[in-house]
């Protein structure tokens, strides 16, 4: 026996052509890989990375106020004089360059709303101004000028707000979705307690979907457990029964939930027809929490029943007749043998429907009223109605970190390879 | 499973109670499902039985609902947008999810668990963040409001749901066999559509309806990205839930969950024809 390395018939060593083969096959599976990957990373993690870099965002003032910008960074803030009048010709000059300005992201109105998001009373300054640059401007010297304009050009506070927010990235969408802002003195604080809005509706998002997740378990528990013990004949047709809502459009069954819950529909309908309640004392079941929560844990019920389903079936009926007859009650050997068992399924299924219902849309968007919106309601509000896309991308960002961070238990818990569907 | 012949007074009734818990259950998940199958032939506008349906008057009953549905232009054009948009971000989530699916089985395959979290991604992030990041992107590419933008996002979020299905198929596929399929002289081409292919069949056709009712009942990215050009059924119902509250509404929602009990047997018969396959259930 020689000591020579072992080769391959063209004499290449062994080892060597090992490793070329299983190169080879790993780029073969990264192949295979790459076309979906590319196109998830275009279609889908792009898009949503960019959004989410909108909630620092602030580039488009000092792009419209470039000069102003410059000369503004070096205004003692804390000194209580206005900025001097070289400060108030720059503006002078950068509205005038707006107003002539083709560029869609030149636009001082737009500015101005900006800052409104800081301070109100910025919106119609800026408005107000940006029509007398229109109509010509304004002659020197140009501090008197543009506080006969408007007379907030000239309190030092709102000068504040914007040497601050001339800076390319902001904090204060940040700070907004956790109800917090700037005072005028630029400390950053809490908004008062009349004006917290979005932390409360974070709590009610994380209520309403920890209630939904409770009552789902609750629901799902018997029914997955008795699915599991029946024949495997009549457990397959009542599992359609489970199914079916599963492959059902949302909306099918959001439009079926008003049917049933409004005011003139079928639930109050059968309640006043039998006397239950009379006529004008119908129940408010829709347009409030209520129809939130009875339409959501309709929805997502499949989702904890099918993961509880699949963990139960392979508990051995035998634990509990060896619990039973080594003398445990029926409760006892439930609680002691059966329950600890289900404990994987029930942490699979808990976090799926949690995770589901945080983000939720759709349906409290539809039979939600006002008591029972998502945060996810707030953030499609400011996409469409306030505009303000920054705080939507601030309230998304939260949202997600929160998503992301359930995501990683159910990695733990259930392991992504393991997700089953159906 | 039976009462056990040893089971007490208590035992016995909680067995019953039980029984009848389970019943309102199962009650509570599938009674909305059916009761608008009758509401949709409300002979009058209102979204509740009306006397005469309950006492069985033919008068109270019409078909007007379904009349409407197939005449109106807004709603066949929302037909027809749907079935576009779910056939073509079907094909693409199918296709592509299918190679990844392989590629994600091989045991070759680097940072796995990496790659997986990203592909499933689109399944986890809550659809509003989606379809606000969709909107912005899509907008300043010019692919807001038209069907291409809306398909390639729709084949985006149904994705995940291939590659779920495929790679569950492939977790029982023996490798061997295509080692035995190229020992027997057929070429890779070979293998794949001789051997690979009708073994995860079924899980691709079951990846695809789920891809394609992904796609067919999604309504957040559509109001976001898509205009009324784009407008499909889902989008229309909810539109319709918002403004005027028309029966016509439940018409297509019976007309929905037909559709639903379709996809729902062929899924089940695939289901089953797989475990044959694999010789996981007899018969």
């Amino acid at each position: 026996m020689s000591d020579a390395p072992l080769v391959t018939v063209d004499g290449t060593p062994l080892k060597v052509s090992l490793g070329r083969a299983k190169r080879k096959a790993k780029i073969r599976a990264l192949l295979l890989v790459a076309p979906l990957f590319l196109f998830i990373l275009l279609t889908f993690f792009i898009p949503i990375m960019s959004m989410l870099l909108r909630s620092v965002d602030n580039e488009n003032v000092a792009y419209t106020l470039p000069n102003t910008a410059d000369l503004l960074a070096e205004w003692d803030v804390d000194s209580g004089d206005l900025p001097d009048e070289a400060v108030f010709a720059a503006l002078a000059a950068d509205f005038k360059a707006a107003t002539v300005s083709k560029e869609d992201d030149i636009n001082a109105t737009k500015v101005g709303t900006r800052f409104n998001y800081e301070k109100s009373g910025f919106r119609s300054m800026f408005r107000k101004t940006n029509k007398i640059f229109e109509k010509g401007g304004v002659e020197p010297p140009y501090k008197e000028a543009f506080i006969k304009i408007n007379k907030r050009w000239g309190d030092a506070d709102y000068w504040r707000v914007m040497q601050r927010e001339m800076r390319g990235k902001t904090d204060s969408y940040y700070l907004a979705a956790v109800d917090s802002g700037y005072t005028d003195d630029g400390e950053r604080a809490m908004n008062k307690p009349g004006k917290r809005i979005y932390l409360k509706l974070y709590g009610r998002t994380l209520g309403i979907s920890l209630l939904i997740t409770c009552i789902c378990l609750l629901l799902a528990y018997p029914v997955a457990y008795l699915l599991s013990i029946l024949k495997s004949r009549t457990s397959n047709l009542l599992m359609i029964l489970v199914l079916l809502p599963f492959w059902t459009s949302l909306l099918v069954r959001t439009s079926a939930w008003i049917a049933l819950l409004q005011k003139e529909g079928v639930i109050n309908s059968v309640l006043v027809s039998i006397g239950v309640i009379d006529d004008a004392n119908r129940l408010l079941m829709i347009h409030n929490a209520t129809g939130t929560i009875i339409a959501m844990v309709h929805v997502l019920l499949p989702f904890m029943i099918l993961p509880l389903y699949s963990v139960m079936k392979t508990i051995p009926p035998s634990y509990m007749r060896a619990a039973r007859s080594l003398g445990a009650t029926p409760f006892t050997a439930f609680t002691k043998v059966y329950m600890p068992n289900t404990v994987p399924g029930i942490g699979a299924g808990a976090i799926l429907v949690f995770i589901l219902a945080i983000g939720y849309y759709i349906t409290p968007a539809l039979v939600g009223g006002q008591s029972g919106t998502l945060i996810s309601n707030e953030i499609a509000r400011h996409l469409e109605t306030s505009l303000n896309w920054g705080l939507a991308a601030a309230l998304g960002a939260l949202l997600l970190v929160a998503v992301f961070a359930l995501y990683l238990v159910y990695d733990k818990i259930v392991g992504i390879d393991n997700m089953k569907l159906g | 499973m039976a009462l056990p012949a040893y089971a007490g007074t208590l035992e016995t009734i909680w067995y019953y109670l039980f029984r009848f818990i389970c019943a309102l259950i199962f009650f509570f998940l599938i009674a909305p499902i059916v009761v608008i199958i009758p509401l949709s032939f409300n002979a009058v506008p209102f979204f509740t039985f009306t006397e005469k349906m309950l006492t069985l008057d033919p008068e109270g009953y019409s078909l007007r609902w379904y009349k409407d549905f197939f005449s109106n232009l807004n709603w066949q054009g929302a037909v027809k947008n749907s079935f576009i948009i779910a056939f073509f971000s079907t094909i693409i989530a199918t296709f592509l999810g299918t190679l990844a699916a392989l590629g994600l089985s091989r045991s070759e395959m680097p940072a796995k668990t990496w790659v997986m979290g990203i592909l499933i991604s689109p399944m986890i992030v809550p659809l509003i963040i989606s379809a606000a990041g969709m909107f912005f992107f899509y907008t300043s590419i010019g692919l807001a409001s038209t069907h291409v933008g809306v398909i390639l996002a729709h084949a985006a979020l149904s994705t995940p749901f291939v590659v779920i299905t495929v790679t569950a198929t492939l977790v029982g596929f023996d490798q061997s066999l295509i080692r035995a399929s190229a020992t027997l002289g057929a070429n890779p081409t070979t293998t794949f559509f001789k051997v690979i292919v009708p073994l995860i069949l079924p899980g691709v056709i079951s990846g695809a309806l789920f891809a394609f009712v992904t796609s067919f009942d999604e309504v957040v990215i559509v109001k976001f990205i898509g205009s009324y050009q784009q407008r499909t059924i889902p989008w229309a119902m909810f539109s319709g839930l918002r403004e005027s509250i028309s029966p016509t509404i439940l018409a297509v929602a019976t007309l929905l969950v037909l559709l639903s009990i379709g996809m729902l047997t062929t899924v089940e018969l695939l289901r089953r024809r797989n475990e044959k396959l694999r010789g996981l259930s007899p018969g």
